[in-house]
């Protein structure tokens, strides 16, 4: 009997496993689907011009400056983010007081919703340091907005890097800085990247912070000081005016394509530095 | 180089790990002889031997009182340089720690640490500590390989290899063939055996075949207490306490 | 809670044959030198029978030693019970063929009567024998080297039974096969006086823990 009983239930959670499964399955290909089939018809050669008018609402332009947004934020945030994580990890003795303060702002800036970023990067950068609304005000902004992310992630790979690499660095008399440079560092290259990545994505997708602080100007911005608008920026602008959703799907085509790539550099790089800094 | 041990007790925040060690005549751990630390779990031996290259500073509130002299110097004084310590006592941990680098790049740690750039001094270096370890003559065509790939015996010699490249007088060694085969550990245990000529070896180790096969001197550990340090021959023949003997025939419990 | 409770239980086995086997040792010494002086032919027989049990004893117990060795690596005072165990087993194990040796030459002798000084060692062996017995048992320093001196009488009563029997052969010499098997019998008391002593000195070493 139970024996029955037990092929019964494990029938029945095999089964719930896999609609549930298929349906997150379902919903993603109908909207991969949907961009596609909306998008693809309107991706034409002119679309990649470098020019934007009223008439060729070209997106080349908006590539160009999401690849800027994208270098120059991470210019920015990934040197801080992966050295306020040496100082919280390697640095500083735990329980401290003031670590459990900054561990606990990151946390929560990771929660706000990044149209707060936006408001705060107007005010801040925008009008208070008088930026206006420029691509540098825009990379400020973000960097703030995913440097929570980069401490987060870059924390857990710190500290995912067994003791035996700190033992043995420091058994041999090396100094903190050689061990940490020389030994935990590059075995922590993985998950930083991880992090990195999970960074750009966030930059690539956001809007919301970016319409306050780079606003939308559909050209390839000249000097840090001019305003630009990212592909996601580009999108929602699109659809906004109603005339050019068409293009607004062909963007989103162009915009998932970008992450794939992302995505799947990130995969490889991750394997490269895990082939060469495995073990212990 | 020997060490002497007068009356030190360690803490971990309240928590009394070690308790007077060499409390009455002092203890001697002597040169170029093998002494094993033997004891149950949490006696106390692996904080013990970390006290000896000052490891225990890593710690957080860890305190250590009395006086840890090698060399004519007591470790624990303020003027004591870390670096120059850890350089003369080496050590070798339970699960080998190859760095994720090359097999080269290894060994060249400890003397790049030290300040030596100098290519052929480095590559004389790395030979001479990769011959002393037994592992030359395996490893010696892919030096520029990665560690990583060595199989966990010659990865084990390999870090003691890199200790052996900082020149150090005194070696410690926790419980270094725990995670090998018995083969492998038989390298090791030949190695250690050869190693005692020039240096002076502390091994902490849970394998008691293991202390009468390669120690000279024994020192048995009971929650945090030393209760008898004597040749190696003597604790496994004829211990003077109790305890040591229930431990050593494995009555104890 | 004690630990290797299967290797203790082996090691207590061990221990437990080898008193078994003393016992069957002092057993057969008595037997012997009763049936010796009784000319007891049927005693005699019996005493085969024990000797035949103590060798198997003696096998048994080398047997479970060296695998308790090979497979359970003792130290330190159980490491000595073993060694020691394995060294007493062949002064037993001797003890029984003298004893069974005296038997067969109580087949062989004449109703001549059996000198009262050998009769006298044989008290004297037997009592040996059986000191060195307690003295392992019960772990006695004091009496495990008393064995020693007491040889020493049983040598000096040898060299007065050797002087007598040298004369009876020179008065009587028809009776000569007669007295070189009587000294045959003194000299198999006289091992078994050594191999008493044999057993102290073990002793000694036990309960010093030397190698």
């Amino acid at each position: 009997m139970a024996k029955i009983m037990r092929k019964i239930t494990d029938g029945i959670l095999f089964a719930a496993t896999w609609f549930f499964a298929a349906i997150t399955l379902l919903v993603l290909l109908f909207i991969i689907a949907h961009i596609v089939i909306n998008g693809v018809p309107y991706l034409e050669p002119r679309l990649f011009e470098f020019t934007f008018t009223s008439e060729n609402v070209s997106m080349m332009p908006a590539i160009i400056s999401t690849v800027f947004m994208v270098f120059l934020t991470l210019i920015i945030a990934v040197p801080l983010g992966i050295f306020t994580s040496i100082y919280l990890v390697e640095y500083v003795k735990k329980g401290n007081k003031f670590v459990m303060l900054i561990r606990s702002a990151a946390e929560m800036l990771a929660g706000i919703p990044s149209v707060v970023y936006g408001l705060f990067g107007m005010l801040m950068f925008g009008q208070f340091f008088g930026l206006g609304w420029s691509l540098a005000a825009g990379v400020l902004t973000l960097s703030i907005m995913i440097l929570p992310v980069v401490i987060r992630t870059t924390e857990e790979a710190l500290k995912s890097v067994g003791d035996g690499y700190r033992e043995g660095g420091y058994a041999l008399g090396s100094g903190k800085l050689r061990v940490v440079f020389r030994l935990v560092l590059p075995s922590a290259v993985p998950g930083i990247m991880a992090g990195v990545i999970l960074a750009m994505g966030r930059i690539v997708g956001e809007s919301a912070a970016l319409i306050f602080t780079a606003g939308t100007v559909p050209q390839i911005p000249q000097t840090l000081g001019a305003s630009a608008r990212t592909l996601s920026v580009h999108m929602w602008a699109l659809s906004g005016e109603g005339h050019h959703v068409g293009e607004a799907y062909a963007t989103a085509v162009i915009l998932l394509l970008i992450v794939l790539v992302i995505n799947t550099a990130a995969a490889v790089i991750a394997k490269i530095f895990t082939a060469k800094g495995s073990g212990a | 180089m020997s060490i002497s041990i007068k009356n030190c007790d360690l803490f971990y925040g309240d928590f009394h790990a070690l308790k007077g060690i060499g409390r009455d005549e002092g203890m001697e751990i002597s040169e170029n002889k093998v002494t094993a630390f033997i004891g149950p779990s949490g006696c106390g031996k692996s904080t013990f031997i970390r006290v000896f290259n000052r490891m225990n500073d890593l710690i957080q509130n860890c305190k250590i009182t009395g006086e840890i002299t090698i060399d004519g110097q007591n470790i624990y004084e303020k003027s004591t340089d870390i670096t120059q310590l850890r350089k003369n006592v080496g050590m070798v941990f339970q699960k080998p720690n190859p760095f994720p680098m090359s097999i080269y790049d290894n060994i060249a740690f400890a003397p790049r640490t030290y300040g030596i750039k100098k290519r052929a001094q480095l590559d004389e270096i790395v030979e001479r500590s990769l011959r002393q370890a037994a592992l030359w003559d395996e490893v010696s065509d892919r030096l520029k390989k990665s560690a990583l790939g060595l199989s966990g015996g010659q990865q084990q010699r390999l870090c003691i290899a890199r200790t052996l490249a900082a020149e150090p007088k005194i070696i410690l060694m926790d419980e270094p063939t725990s995670a090998l085969d018995p083969i492998s550990t038989g390298t090791i245990e030949d190695l250690i055996r050869e190693l005692k000529k020039t240096y002076t070896i502390v091994i902490v180790t849970h394998n008691m075949q293991q202390a009468t096969r390669i120690s000279d001197k024994t020192a048995f550990f009971l929650m945090g207490e030393v209760i008898e340090y004597d040749k190696t021959r003597q604790i496994f023949s004829n211990p003077k306490d109790k305890r040591t003997e229930n431990y050593v025939t494995g009555r104890f419990g | 809670m004690p630990a290797r409770a299967d290797y203790r239980k082996k090691l207590q086995n061990i221990l437990d044959n080898l008193v078994i086997m003393c016992r069957h040792a002092e057993d057969i010494c008595e037997q012997s030198v009763a049936a010796f002086v009784a000319r007891d032919l049927e005693l005699a027989q019996n005493v085969k029978k024990i000797e035949k049990t103590i060798d198997k004893l003696e096998r048994k117990i080398e047997k479970a030693s060296l695998r308790l060795l090979v497979m359970e690596h003792p130290v330190a005072s159980d490491f000595h019970e073993i060694s020691v165990a394995l060294k007493i087993v062949i002064d037993l194990e001797r003890i029984g063929d003298q004893a069974k040796d005296i038997a067969k030459i109580t087949a062989q002798l004449t109703d001549a009567p059996v000198p009262e000084s050998i009769k006298q060692m044989g008290v004297i062996v037997i009592h040996m024998l059986k000191d060195a017995v307690r003295s392992y048992v019960n772990r006695d320093l004091e009496l495990a080297r008393l064995l020693d001196k007491t040889d020493d009488k049983v040598d000096a009563i040898f060299d007065i039974i050797m002087n007598e029997l040298a004369a009876a052969i020179q008065k009587n010499p028809e009776n000569s096969k007669n007295a070189l098997q009587l000294i045959m019998v003194a000299k198999y008391l006289e091992r078994i006086g050594d191999h008493a002593v044999n057993i102290g000195e073990r002793v000694e070493k036990l309960i010093q823990g030397k190698i």
